[in-house]
């Protein structure tokens, strides 16, 4: 005879339960929002949400047109996983040079890694605008789309080195043991390893490259940041634009935020 | 003691709360009385040549300092100078950063719907400096309406309106400053810089093998004024009686930021 036991629930009193601790955050949180409207109406601001929704898209004769912020978006989006995918291509190169075992070569990955990560990345981008894409003729676009490249392969080539060395030596003096070749070995052996560590945080770095796409608004390139900032100075709906701005950022990367979970869950190690 | 902790905590909530409760209205400034009990005057301004720019110490001079320093100490006031950067003034001015906004603020109407502008105290026009290698052989003003033509200027000056008004097919770059406008014309990756006179002038007075005037006018002329928030009318009265009462002097001082260069020698060049 089957009986399901089901244990026994245990005795909570009333206000540790979930509910109540559910309802004293939602009144706070209201508590909250009531302080945030009651300062923004006695500055008098004139809210204009109305306003916003024909700077995302309009209808004009059934027809939709995109508007500025939507144009912007596809901009940032456009940036963001050409910059993504040069970041993690460069940031491989240099997490490999710094771990070779040339005298040259790990040396110069080092001072890559130290100058780009400790300079700010909009005096990075002044100068690769105005200095090296002006001596190189690169073309705007390309411009920031390479400073944002080359900014996180710095964090990416760090992270993958974290990676590789965090597999144990080992592994390592097995598989060269065995006859692997260098290449077979990373392959193999190594990178399968080392790749479900390096997940999380290359997941940080995407949702970084998202953010810091905003930088290449001051060097005018049409990006989600720099028509909302045009919107703003025509309209001076400061409150309301920047509100919706984040809001759409915020969707681009918690989406990517769960893609990447997602990965992480596939390839976690057993 | 968990019972005291639990009253106190209740009532903290209930004190906001009652706070929150409280009726509460835009009030009507009286933003001269504030000025002078506070013994302060807060002006917005941004960094324009020559309404206001660092002199080879640092310290800001121009035509808007002088008009914020005389008006300080007609007002029986200390004068606080708070550099804002031109895109967010407005902004600014409406959460109460500052009092007035002294900064060479052209009048429009859609900057009428967000504040208030005083009487004019000074006029002046927006004009272009073009780029030789780009825009020598394009005609004025058919040629520059064109998809292939890009104008640069400032975010949230007059001249990205007349820009954007004028010639709809062109691409408009707005940058965070003049200087970064006018340095992609001076680099040949865009063919004219609109801005106001007499900086293109000025500009192109020093780079005469990059920057020529595609046309010897203005393209538009605007009247400035103080610009204050909504809802202070008696404030607005205060500073109108100013500017009426001082109109020799802000005209002497006018000619001579704009039409002199006698004091380009206390500037860095």
């Amino acid at each position: 005879m089957q009986t399901s036991i089901r244990p026994p629930a245990r005795a909570v009193p009333w206000h540790r339960s979930a509910w109540f601790e559910t309802l004293q955050f939602v009144a706070l949180l209201g508590l909250l929002a009531g302080f945030a409207i009651r300062g923004a109406q006695s500055m008098g601001y004139q809210w204009k949400w109305d306003k916003v929704p024909r700077y995302l898209y309009r209808v004009i004769d059934g027809e939709f047109i995109a508007g500025p912020l939507t144009k912007g978006l596809l901009v940032t989006l456009d940036i963001t996983w050409i910059a993504a995918v040069l970041a993690l291509l460069i940031g491989l190169a240099v997490a490999l040079l710094r771990l070779s075992r040339s005298v040259v070569g790990p040396a110069l990955a080092w001072s890559y890694v130290e100058v780009i990560r400790n300079t700010p990345i909009l005096v990075q981008m002044l100068i690769m605008y105005f200095i090296i894409a002006a001596i190189l003729g690169i073309p705007r676009q390309w411009a920031g789309i390479l400073c944002l490249a080359m900014y996180e392969a710095a964090f990416v080539a760090e992270i993958i080195r974290a990676g590789i060395v965090a597999v144990p030596k080992g592994q390592r003096e097995a598989g060269l043991s065995l006859g692997y070749s260098s290449f077979d070995l990373y392959r193999d052996i190594i990178l399968p390893q080392a790749v479900p560590l390096m997940l999380p945080p290359l997941g940080g770095v995407l949702v970084n490259l998202v953010k810091h796409s905003a930088i290449v608004s001051v060097i005018a390139v049409f990006d989600l940041t720099t028509e909302a900032r045009t919107v703003i100075s025509d309209t001076f709906m400061a409150f309301e634009i920047w509100l919706t701005t984040a809001a759409m950022y915020l969707v681009v990367t918690v989406t990517l935020s769960i893609g990447v979970g997602w990965l992480e869950r596939r390839y976690q190690r057993h | 003691m968990k019972s005291m902790k639990r009253i106190l905590g209740i009532g903290a909530v209930l004190l906001m709360a009652a706070t929150w409760m409280q009726p509460v209205q835009a009030q009507q400034e009286n933003m001269v009385e504030t000025i002078k009990s506070r013994g302060k005057l807060q002006v917005g301004f941004s960094s324009f040549v020559p309404w206001a720019m660092r002199d080879k110490q640092g310290q800001w001079v121009g035509f808007e300092v002088d008009v914020a320093n005389k008006l300080a100490k007609d007002l029986g006031v200390q004068l606080e100078l708070i550099p804002t950067a031109w895109d967010g003034i407005i902004p600014s001015l409406i959460a109460k950063k500052f009092d007035v906004i002294i900064g060479g603020m052209s009048v429009t109407p859609a900057r009428q719907e967000q504040i208030d502008f005083s009487t004019p105290y000074s006029n002046s026009g927006q004009g272009l400096a073009a780029s030789k290698q780009l825009a020598s052989k394009l005609k004025w003003p058919d040629d520059y309406n064109s998809s292939s033509v890009t104008f640069t200027c400032r975010r949230g000056v007059l001249g990205c309106k007349v820009i954007e008004e004028r010639f709809p097919k062109a691409t408009l770059r707005q940058f965070d400053d003049d200087a970064i406008a006018f340095q992609e014309v001076i680099n040949g990756n865009a063919h004219a810089v609109i801005s106001s006179e007499p900086k293109p002038s000025f500009f192109t007075l020093k780079n005469p093998d990059k920057l020529f005037k595609p046309s010897p006018d203005n393209l538009t002329i605007s009247v400035e004024g103080f610009g204050v928030r909504k809802g202070n009318a008696n404030s607005l009265t205060v500073f109108n009686d100013w500017i009426a009462k001082n109109k020799d002097w802000l005209k002497e001082r006018h000619g001579y930021w704009f039409k002199t260069q006698d004091w380009a020698t206390i500037v860095q060049q």
